[in-house]
């Protein structure tokens, strides 16, 4: 997935064609830091599964999952917001669940199974969610929408596998999927746009169709 | 951030080893307080020990029917475990009304109890704060006080603990088990874990040098209506301006633990006592003695009307 | 082209493609993670360096050493920037505050240094280890204090008077029969924009090169030249996506000059984002206002007297907040005064936010129409109403372009089921909550600013649209390809956009609600010129033509679009300019804000339960983008009415509360389903589009109408925002009141 974020312009693409595509098109290959630069750094090998695909990392100990992914792994689509676990920006699922990526360091996800935004689905082939998203104008600036799809994609199998929230009844009865109980699940990630109340719709949308799809 | 080496181990004594080898040494759970605190230069470790593969992540029924849950488990797993939904529901919705679900996807039960406070200036190093360089001073108390303590507070420190998790585990009477470097294993009553600032802000708890919480011990249950009560102005996402945590029976009695009004979940079980007589009493004698600045000074009057709020849903 | 009488019907009228719903063509990348923002582009065959932004640890004074010998033993460390070799810096032309202090500090968090290193962590490890020693001096934090030295500021900076009179205020005030004289206050807000300013900078021999985050690329360049004291022709800015902005990347600020400076002492690629820590205190902010409505009426709710004086303070240079821009304009009265004035503050720059003045003033004015109707026992829609006004309220020989605010009411009123709110305060309950319904007018100016694109046409058909216009999340890309569609008569997925590049032709950006109508307009014009082009090609009159459906005729004489491109692409450029229109009308766009709270009776929590805008902004190009900036906009009042606040401690100087756990933006469980509805209005002396901005009117009236919600449900009416609940309890609030 190195090379994801150089924009393969589909047809659907073009219409954008913006600058940001042609500048990326060169990428450079991943450069860690060079082991031998001092010895003051520490570093530390981690290997870990990335939407699907095996990796292997040599990393200064202090290196977040978000900055080894964004930074040495390109994989840009998840965001930096915050950097402290305030915004949820960042939200990536590990192992099937959602966490903040600025808040982990990577050499704690050893033989993790990671899912980024980029590993639910691409333009030409959209993850219902991302589908969604589009259909309702659950976004605006996109920036915050990578962490929301992610964790919208988790908040569903939250509720399917019976997670209780803040604002569940009933503690013991399985959870119900309606505009609070995602409102409040999904309160992990800001959107200063604005977009709530779509982004609501949206998820409101795939999850009645999941449950549907279940019966 | 500093740099730091890193370790990662399998047991707790194995950890309680390893912090005794290397001074200067943390462990390393969830991370979700520790890694926020090293990126501002609050903490400054040069050796992390990473506990969260201990094994230490399983909820198991006590022989004496109480729980005992261990300190790497998840908020979330321990919200959503069947009995503490079922028999301890103030626990629960404690922790569902903390942080975010990712946040609470990694947070650790002991990662949550030793949390460091949220106060502004002690996460900003330009500002002066004896929690975070004892004797600098508190530039908090003249400062911006709206959300700090108002009572077991000193002329040296007005931080709150932010938990909601531990105000539920107080309530409810929770110990906190421990084990050192020479293996022994130690029992701490919530009430005995944590330190007021007094003069020594920086002091948190009573925990030793490399001594790690194992687990968490619930007694068995104890029924009642259970109710945790978080007010903020912010609907989801938000430290508690105070909040209440009870266990109200029929008869009016009952047992409770206030959050956010001091640098530890705040209880006074005399006045409990007072809970039949409505919760005017009840907040007078439980905020004995309190010390609010002119900014939340109005956390009392919210004290009292929470708890009142508290009171009449169990009537409910 | 140039526009300067009301446009008649145009190719945009067929109404094909602008207009409807049309999904964002840039969504397929933004929700799959591959749309890429500033700090992410890829640059050709260098390894970046990585800088860190220092921030100030004192509101005001001097420095007098920065101790860098341990950050630079750091290994991975390449060098630190200070003033003292980051050589001469001059100020932008926008925003008045130095983007790299000293020796001077003039406000907290302003940028000292910069850390360049091969690594974040290293950049971030060696920011950590400079030693900074400095001599502190007193500065002006507190804005209450401040305000008994401020000026009054002269009329005519920048356009609008900042003092006016009509008739004799004083004297209508003195004799009306019913009166309101208070004062209300608004905090300083934080646009808190969740992309944090970001910049990678390359130089290549005397040419910059920028990637970054910067609503308006032409202001960007202006102030970047300015400040490094190079030829704008050398500087390359480059924002194809940003991560929202609202007025707070309008132009140059610290991370940019930043990494120009880090990358040209280095050599080396450098990339920076400013740290979110730093992000609240380092930039700018809405300042915070302290303003005096008086309103005096007759009997029958016939305003006789309005007056409106507000106090905010900046640092020098700065600004004043022009919260009295809407009393001018909404309602009508006889006499009239508003006055600003301005303070001197040592605390971080106020600049834009968005709807600038409107916002805030609108914040005070809305509350005390409320009260005002209170007082003479009318409804507050009737009341408003009462008052409205079809010309300008200080020149009725100036009409407003259009102006629906009564309709915008009504049509709220009726949606909203207004006749089911309670006529006396605290009238609903509804278990623990009281109850409360909240209305509040809406009204921001509609500037149309010049602005220049180019369209290609290709052999295959594409229709390419080049303009330095940025997409702040309003959904420029999408209404441009939008206007191109419609002018050459092609669907919309023939159409490539690209923006948000100062190598393209010149637009006003994104801000100001200005971009989407003067964008589209300068699309507008480019397209006119090549419909001519084609038209020529094929041997058609110019302006005859009709396009539609990708083909071109003229009666039965009929061609493939893409053929007049055979022998070479063709390429247009043109430039929208504006006559007098906007002199000869008042040119505004209005709405009507509805609101229902719960209070909670025992911790006084507020939670809005139900919103709807109403809104009539022009043509709306694209009704699913348009009501995306509503609701943003509606979000962000309710933000305004509940939560933010940058806090200021007056003995440090500094805004405490610089992170987004400490300064509270609303989350979703804030915010309930919002309806917004669109009234058709069609405004054609703004331009052939008859467009008009909707991006800012959708945040103006908000936070009133919100705080008119929590008197009705409450009985208290709190003139202090943000509305934390303490304010509820300390006031005269009651538990057991009950009505």
């Amino acid at each position: 997935m190195e090379n994801d974020n150089r924009l393969k312009l589909s047809r659907r693409e073009m219409i954008i064609g913006t600058t940001a595509a042609i500048s990326a098109i060169a990428a450079t290959k991943l450069t860690s830091i060079e082991a031998g630069e001092s010895n003051k750094i520490a570093l530390a090998d981690v290997s870990f599964v990335v939407n699907g695909k095996k990796q292997h990392l040599a990393l200064d100990t202090r290196t977040t999952l978000l900055d080894a992914l964004r930074e040495h792994l390109k994989l840009n689509g998840t965001k930096k917001g915050c950097d402290h676990g305030q915004c949820g920006a960042c939200t990536v699922m590990v192992n099937g669940r959602r966490i903040n990526s600025c808040l982990s360091l990577a050499l704690q996800h050893e033989d993790d199974n990671i899912v980024t935004i980029e590993g639910l689905g691409s333009p030409d082939k959209l993850h219902a969610m991302q589908a969604a998203f589009i259909k309702h104008d659950a976004y605006q600036c996109g920036y915050c929408t990578p962490g929301q799809i992610c964790s919208a994609v988790a908040v569903i199998n939250e509720i399917n596998s019976g997670i209780p929230s803040h604002v569940s009844t009933n503690l013991n009865q399985s959870p119900i999927l309606n505009n609070d109980e995602i409102g409040e699940r999904m309160s992990g990630n800001i959107c200063r746009c604005g977009a709530y109340s779509n982004i609501v719709e949206a998820i409101t949308e795939v999850a009645s169709k999941a449950v549907k799809k279940a019966r | 951030m500093k740099s730091f080496t890193y370790q990662r181990v399998t047991t707790a004594l194995d950890a309680a080893k390893a912090a005794d080898k290397t001074p200067g040494s943390k462990f390393i759970a969830g991370g979700t307080n520790l890694l926020d605190l090293m990126k501002l230069q609050i903490e400054k470790p040069a050796h992390l020990i990473d506990i969260s593969k201990t094994g230490l992540n399983k909820i198991e029924l006590n022989t004496d029917g109480g729980l005992r849950i261990g300190a790497m488990v998840n908020n979330t797993d321990l919200a959503s475990h069947n009995v503490v939904r079922r028999d301890y529901g103030l626990l629960a919705r404690a922790l569902l009304s903390g942080a975010s679900g990712q946040l609470r996807n990694k947070a650790t039960t002991s990662g949550n109890l030793l949390q460091r406070t949220r106060c502004p200036y002690f996460y900003d190093t330009n500002q002066l704060c004896n929690k975070r360089v004892p004797g600098s001073g508190c530039a908090a108390i003249a400062g911006f006080s709206r959300q700090l303590a108002i009572i077991g507070s000193s002329d040296h420190c007005i931080a709150t603990h932010p938990s909601d998790m531990a105000v539920a585990m107080r309530a409810l009477d929770a110990t906190v088990e421990t084990v050192n470097v020479r293996g022994e294993h130690r029992k701490i009553p919530i009430a005995d874990l944590y330190l007021l600032p007094g003069s020594t802000p920086h002091l948190e708890n009573t925990l030793q040098p490399g001594e790690i919480i194992t687990s968490v011990l619930l007694p068995p249950p104890i029924g009642g209506k259970q109710i945790y009560q978080k007010i903020r102005d912010r609907a989801s996402y938000a430290f508690a301006t105070i909040s209440v945590g009870a266990i109200i029976y029929p008869d009016g009695s009952g047992k409770l633990a206030l959050g956010g009004v001091a640098a530890k979940p705040w209880r006074i079980e005399q006045a409990e006592a007072l809970l039949p007589k409505g919760s005017k009493l009840v907040t007078e004698r439980l905020l004995a003695g309190a010390r609010p600045t002119g900014e939340n000074q109005y956390k009392i009057m919210l004290v009292e009307r929470t708890i009142e709020s508290v009171i009449q849903q169990a009537k409910r | 082209m140039k526009f300067d009488k009301p446009a008649g019907k145009n190719a945009i009228d067929q109404l094909k493609v602008v207009g409807k719903p049309i999904d964002r063509i840039d969504g397929p990348l933004k929700t799959t993670g591959r749309a890429t923002y500033a700090y992410e582009h890829q640059i050709a065959e260098t390894k970046p360096a990585y800088g860190y932004i220092v921030g100030a640890g004192i509101a005001k004074g001097r420095i007098e050493a920065i101790h860098q010998t341990a950050a630079k033993s750091l290994p991975g460390v390449i060098g630190v920037i200070t003033a003292s070799n980051a050589g001469p810096l001059k100020t932008g032309r926008f925003y008045a505050d130095r983007l790299l202090a000293g020796p001077d500090v003039d406000h907290y968090h302003q940028a000292i240094a910069i850390v360049v290193a091969e690594s974040f962590e290293q950049a971030r490890a060696g920011a950590a280890l400079l030693r900074v020693d400095y001599v502190k001096s007193k500065g002006s934090f507190d804005l209450k204090k401040a305000g008994a030295s401020a000026t009054i500021l002269n009329p005519g900076r920048p356009s609008t008077a900042a003092t006016a009179e009509v008739s004799s205020f004083e004297d209508g005030f003195k004799s009306a029969p019913f009166k309101l004289d208070e004062i209300y206050t608004t905090p300083d807000q934080s646009h808190a924009m969740m992309e944090p300013h970001a910049t990678i900078a390359k130089w290549d021999g005397e040419k910059l090169t920028c990637w970054c985050s910067i609503q308006q690329i032409n202001w960007g360049v202006r102030d970047l030249a300015n400040i490094l004291g190079i030829d704008p022709k050398n500087i390359r800015l480059i924002s194809a996506f940003i991560g929202g902005g609202f007025g707070g990347k309008g132009t140059v600020l610290s991370d940019i000059v930043a990494a120009s400076l880090a990358a040209r002492l280095t050599g080396r690629t450098v990339k920076i984002t400013l740290q979110r820590t730093l992000m609240f205190n380092n930039t700018i902010h809405r300042p915070a206002t302290i303003q005096r409505l008086r309103i005096g009426a007759d009997a029958d709710g016939t305003i006789t007297s309005i007056g409106h004086e507000s106090l905010s303070g900046n640092i020098p240079r700065g600004f004043a907040e022009y919260t009295t821009t809407s009393t001018r304009t909404l309602y009508a009265g006889k006499n009239r005064m508003t006055q600003l004035k301005l303070a001197l503050l040592n605390l971080p720059e106020g600049a834009a936010m968005r709807a600038p003045g409107e916002a805030s003033g609108m914040m005070a004015l809305e509350i005390a129409m409320d009260e005002m109707a209170a007082k003479l026992k009318m409804d507050p829609v009737e009341f408003r109403i009462k008052n409205d006004t079809q010309v300008h309220p200080e020149n009725p020989k100036r009409t407003f372009s259009t102006r629906l605010l009564v309709e915008c009411l009504q049509t709220g009123a009726k949606k909203f089921k207004w006749e089911s709110r309670s006529k006396q305060p605290r009238g609903k309950e509804e278990g623990d909550w009281l109850l409360g319904m909240g209305v509040a007018s809406a009204v921001r100016g509609a500037p149309i600013m010049k602005c220049a694109a180019r369209v290609r046409l290709s052999n295959k058909g594409i229709v390419t649209v080049e303009t330095d216009m940025t997409d702040i999340g309003t959904g420029s890309y999408t209404i441009i390809a939008q206007t191109a569609a419609e002018m050459m008569g092609i669907e919309i997925n023939k159409v490539v956009v690209k923006l948000g590049d100062s190598s393209l032709p010149e637009s006003p950006g994104s801000a100001g609600q200005w971009g989407a109508a003067s964008s589209t307009s300068g699309v507008y014009a480019a397209c006119v010129k090549l419909r001519e082009k084609v038209e020529q090609m094929f041997g058609f009159e110019p302006g005859t033509a009709e396009f539609s459906d990708g083909k071109v005729s003229v009666k039965n004489k009929k061609y493939s679009l893409s053929k007049a491109a055979d022998s070479g692409e063709l390429i247009s450029e043109d430039e929208m300019t504006y006559g007098e229109l906007s002199r000869e009308f008042a040119q505004d766009t209005f709405g009507a804000h509805f609101v229902e709270v719960a209070v909670n009776k025992y911790s006084c929590e507020i939670r809005v339960r139900r919103m709807l805008a109403v809104c009539h902004a022009g043509r709306i190009l694209n009704p699913k983008t348009a009501r995306s900036q509503v609701i943003g906009a509606m979000t962000m009042g309710v933000g305004a009415a509940l939560m933010e606040e940058l806090v200021v401690d007056t003995n440090v100087g500094f805004f405490v509360n610089h992170d987004l756990a400490g300064y509270e933006v609303p989350v979703h469980a804030d915010i309930p389903h919002q309806d917004v509805i669109l009234l058709e209005d069609l405004d054609p002396t703004m331009s052939p589009m008859k467009a008009k901005g909707i991006g800012e009117l959708g945040l103006v009236g908000v936070a009133a109408a919100i705080a008119n919600a929590v008197y009705n449900a409450t009985g208290v009416r709190i003139r202090e925002y943000p509305i934390s609940l303490h304010k509820i309890l300390e006031s005269s609030y009651n538990l057991e009141e009950n009505n």
